[in-house]
């Protein structure tokens, strides 16, 4: 059967890369907002009742929210397999640190209500600060060494050498580009909050949301800065490459250079719209927090997690994971995908499930939404965490 | 003794693997009894089936938010400590662990908030549909993570691409209707069916002997028995399904349960008891019984299973084999465009064997010139460790005819109404039911080191051995996170473990504290004042 020829090897790497690109940002619209939330209960909610209203705004579905996790990894893993191994091996520590943050969650929404006494659910508490905190911070900090280039070199046999550490992740580069995602979330859980709590914790959310969204603006300035002045060097691949090749990382030339992040906004200007989109995302958020408006600045704060998460991907294309010890051993869209078999029959069973997964996931949250106050704990005392 | 980065490797995944199938059977078999007992309240409108199915439900959600913790682990460490494997086989076995997510856990955990969240909000009907929703998400993603494993077992449909040094897909068919990954589907949920049963059983029994909430024990431990009894029939017969295709592509893994040393005339004997020694390659001591082993494994009298000796030759010849494919494939690699159609046919018609090759690489650089000696000792390899596969196989198959034995019983009580006998006149048998509990887990853990440790040193199946799959780590780096998740995992699972405890004392909602009539003994219970969850 040849079913899978309809559609040429080179366009599904491209589908494969945007969608690449549409799980990460499911990920960080959705369980965002909820990272965002679990990164300001601390100092957002000061009694348990105000926790426990926070905590509800975001409990019965934040649980769907994280597949989009779990779905980006296994995705990875099936269309991207290189991109899956090196990076998880390469980042091996500061992937057990987030596993070990976000293992926290789950169990921390569940047994913080099973037992009444205030040390019990303080602990939980920063646990639940732990698990949203460290994953927005860390995710932040590997986009950052992703744009540097990671240390790593392929043999022959393509196996990897990882030549970091633990330590070296935390660049100034990376550091900046993990409060970036931090800032970014912290904004969208605001947002998220200003939605669905009303009177004191709305009240201090948009006060924080708004510094949030002021020093997402400066950072995302910042760091287009850097790498347009050429502090942060860009890759560049030197020969022809053929885009329908098989998927062999060695067989291409590429080097470091000056600027060459910057290459895809000079050939198509009509991208400078990605960046500016999150410079408008995180502005009118910014503005609309000022006024009594709810619902549409959310959509203001997505745009915004849209535009910065996309801005990462253009810069970068085709790139996907540079090597800064061996350029030529880098991962392109045209030479780290899975076969054109697999990419077609995880193209199929992602545009049969994906619409459906969207349309219950709408209605679950249309079923569960609502203010959550003093009075609907008390009157879901039983059922509410 | 040193450990080395595959061995802290090993380790390090069986401890996570094990730790998660802690909490997935108790989730698998848990759902569809929660969503069986919706149905029931549903079609009847008798309240006391959703009392039932709340206070299952709360145990359920304690077990369950701890397999959603462990199982963010699985997704990732594939990735994290094999990395080799990953870039090996993600071609073919990443699509299994992504349809997983698209298909089951999306829908499982997305109603499991409605299931816990909607009582209020949704119709009946809709609340039932959610339940379902998150029991059929849970049963599916199971199919999907065993279509996964049973790649690694067998591994079909897929062919080595010397071009891009990995495993390529041919027939995705074929990855999917896997007979063993068929056999393996079946055979887990059963087991999980079974665990839920007898957790549920238990729980009942123990609520029996208190004297307490004995409407909902009862009607609980009906449906428990019930259940219990045709998956525990099911997870004996469908575990011999699996014994039956281990035979056809697993035998070193079959020859090794049965501590299998010699080839013997067909129908083999089965050993009941025997004391496998490595060293000198035999049994101390075994108890047989004639033919049964050949019966099982081959269904029929006169076909021969291959002993562990007769295997390791084979394996010889596998092993000369797969060098001329490994030097083969250096060539190809070294020189991709000049390399004559020879070279690529000699690799073709030795590619099968390649991951033989890889066995001769702890021993030495060249497979091509590797001594006799190293390639006995790297056909040795192949055996895994006698002793524990034997024993472990035995728990697991005396816990299965176990469970069939005690739900016989107690569904033979509650078909014929007569469980109040059991709490007057049989109250052993009560007794029995409550200690009962972890043999499920036991005999879980059993299966999965037979199932794993049996496949071993592969990690796919004569494709890949486990030594040449694993990242370029650093012990100390494998270590620490080996620390952390021992820490971690043991910290919550005490935590779950006393919570668990804690809502199964304070029980269900039904109104009553203790039957009117309580007998003698019961003791009364501390925290049995139901707590409001605040």
């Amino acid at each position: 059967m040849i079913l899978y020829e309809m559609i040429d090897y080179s366009t599904l790497k491209v589908i494969w890369w945007v969608l690449l690109g549409v799980l990460l940002i499911g990920f960080a619209v959705t369980d965002g907002f909820d990272m965002g939330v679990g990164t300001m209960l601390p100092f957002i909610a000061e009694t348990d009742i105000e926790r426990r209203i926070v905590i509800n705004t975001i409990g019965p579905t934040w649980e769907g929210n994280q597949v989009w996790f779990i779905l980006g990894g296994g995705a990875i893993f099936a269309a991207w397999p290189p991109l899956y191994a090196i990076s998880f091996s390469g980042f091996y520590l500061a992937m057990f640190v987030v596993l070990a943050a976000m293992i926290l969650r789950p169990v921390a929404f569940k047994y913080r209500s099973k037992r009444p006494d205030p040390s019990w659910r303080n602990t939980w508490d920063w646990a639940l600060f732990i698990g949203s905190f460290v994953p927005a911070l860390v995710f932040g900090v590997a986009v950052g060494n992703v744009l540097l280039g990671v240390p790593y070199s392929l043999d022959n046999d393509l196996r990897m050498t990882y030549e970091g550490s633990f330590f070296g992740l935390f660049s100034p580069f990376s550091l900046l580009c993990g409060l970036l995602s931090v800032a970014m979330l912290v904004m969208h859980g605001c947002v998220w909050l200003v939605m669905r709590a009303s009177g004191d914790i709305a009240r201090r959310a948009r006060r924080i949301g708004t510094f949030a969204a002021l020093f997402g603006i400066v950072l995302f300035a910042l760091g287009g800065y850097l790498v347009a002045s050429g502090y942060v060097d860009g890759f560049r691949i030197t020969n022809e490459v053929d885009p329908n090749m098989q998927a062999n990382p060695l067989a291409k030339e590429a080097v470091i250079e000056d600027g060459a992040w910057m290459a895809n906004y000079s050939a198509y200007p009509l991208l400078w719209i990605v960046p500016g989109l999150g410079f408008l995302g995180m502005l009118g958020t910014l503005i609309l927090l000022q006024t009594r408006m709810e619902m549409p600045i959310f959509a203001f704060s997505k745009s915004a997690i849209v535009g910065i998460i996309a801005t990462v991907g253009i810069s970068m294309f085709p790139f996907i994971l540079p090597s800064s010890v061996q350029p030529e051993a880098s991962l392109t869209v045209w030479d780290a995908s899975s076969t054109h078999r697999t990419l077609f029959n995880m193209l199929v069973a992602t545009v049969i499930f994906l619409p459906i997964i969207l349309v219950y996931t709408a209605w679950v949250y249309r079923v569960l939404w609502g203010k959550v106050d003093e009075e609907t704990i008390e009157r879901d005392n039983h059922t509410a965490y | 003794m040193e450990l080395s980065v595959v061995d802290l490797s090993r380790l390090q995944f069986a401890m996570t693997a094990l730790y998660h199938f802690l909490f997935v059977p108790l989730t698998i078999g848990l759902s569809i009894l929660l969503a069986t007992m919706e149905t029931v309240y549903v079609m009847t409108g008798r309240e006391i089936w959703k009392r039932m199915v709340k206070f299952w439900g709360t145990l359920f959600g304690i077990n369950f938010v701890l397999g959603v913790a462990t199982g963010l682990t699985m997704e990732f460490q594939f990735g994290m400590n094999w990395a080799y494997f990953s870039q090996y086989v993600g071609d073919v076995f990443g699509a299994p662990l992504a349809i997983e997510g698209l298909m089951a856990f999306f829908m499982e955990a997305t109603f499991v908030g409605l299931f816990f969240f909607g009582w209020d909000k949704l119709s009946k009907r809709q609340h039932l549909a959610a339940t379902w929703a998150v029991a059929i998400g849970t049963n599916f993603s199971a199919l999907w993570i065993l279509i996964a494993n049973g790649w690694m077992q067998n591994p079909v449909g897929a062919e080595f691409n010397p071009e891009t040094m990995r495993m390529e897909v041919n027939s995705f068919f074929d990855v999917l209707f896997n007979p063993v990954a068929q056999a393996k589907f079946v055979h887990t949920v059963s087991a999980g069916y079974v665990t839920a049963a007898l957790f549920m059983l238990g729980i009942s029994a123990w609520y029996m002997l208190q004297g307490r909430h004995l409407q909902i024990a009862k009607r609980s431990m009906a449906i428990a028995s019930a259940f219990g009894f045709a998956s525990a029939l099911s997870v004996v017969v469908l575990g011999d399904e699996s014994g039956y295709e281990a035979n056809l592509n697993q035998k070193m893994k079959l020859a090794t349960i049965e501590a299998m040393w010699h080839t013997e005339p067909a129908p083999a004997a089965f050993n009941v008891v025997a004391w496998p020694d490595m060293e000198k390659r035999e049994n101390i001591f075994a108890i047989e019984v004639p033919y049964v082993m050949g019966l099982i494994a081959t269904r029929s009298l006169d076909t021969v299973i291959p002993g562990i000796n007769e295997l390791v030759d084979r394996s010889k010849d596998r092993i000369r084999q797969g060098a001329i494919a490994w030097d083969a494939l250096q060539k190809i690699r070294e020189n991709p465009d000049t390399v004559t159609e020879e070279v690529r046919e000699t690799f073709r018609y030795n590619a099968n064997s390649l991951g033989y090759a890889y066995l001769l690489l702890p021993y030495t650089d060249n497979p091509m010139e590797a001594t006799t000696a190293q390639i006995e000792e790297a056909a040795w390899s192949t055996v895994p460790n006698v002793f524990p596969m034997f024993y472990a196989f035995r728990i697991m198959v005396a816990c299965g005819f176990f469970f069939i034995l005690l739900t016989t019983v107690f569904f033979y009580y509650s078909s014929t109404g007569k469980l109040d006998v059991l709490r007057e006149k049989r109250r052993w048998l009560l007794h029995v039911a409550v200690w009962s509990i972890p043999l499920p887990w036991i005999a879980c853990e059993m299966g999965w080191f037979v199932a794993e440790y049996g496949r071993q040193p592969w990690i796919i199946e004569s494709m890949l051995p486990t030594s040449a799959a694993v990242s370029s780590l650093s012990v100390t780096e494998v270590l620490l996170t080996l620390a952390g998740f021992v820490i971690l995992y043991s910290t919550l699972l005490v935590i779950e473990v006393t919570l668990m405890i804690k809502y199964i004392r304070i029980g269900p909602e039904d109104g009553e504290t203790a039957d009117a009539l309580p007998p003698a003994e019961t003791r009364p219970v501390s925290g049995a004042a139901p707590v409001p969850a605040e």
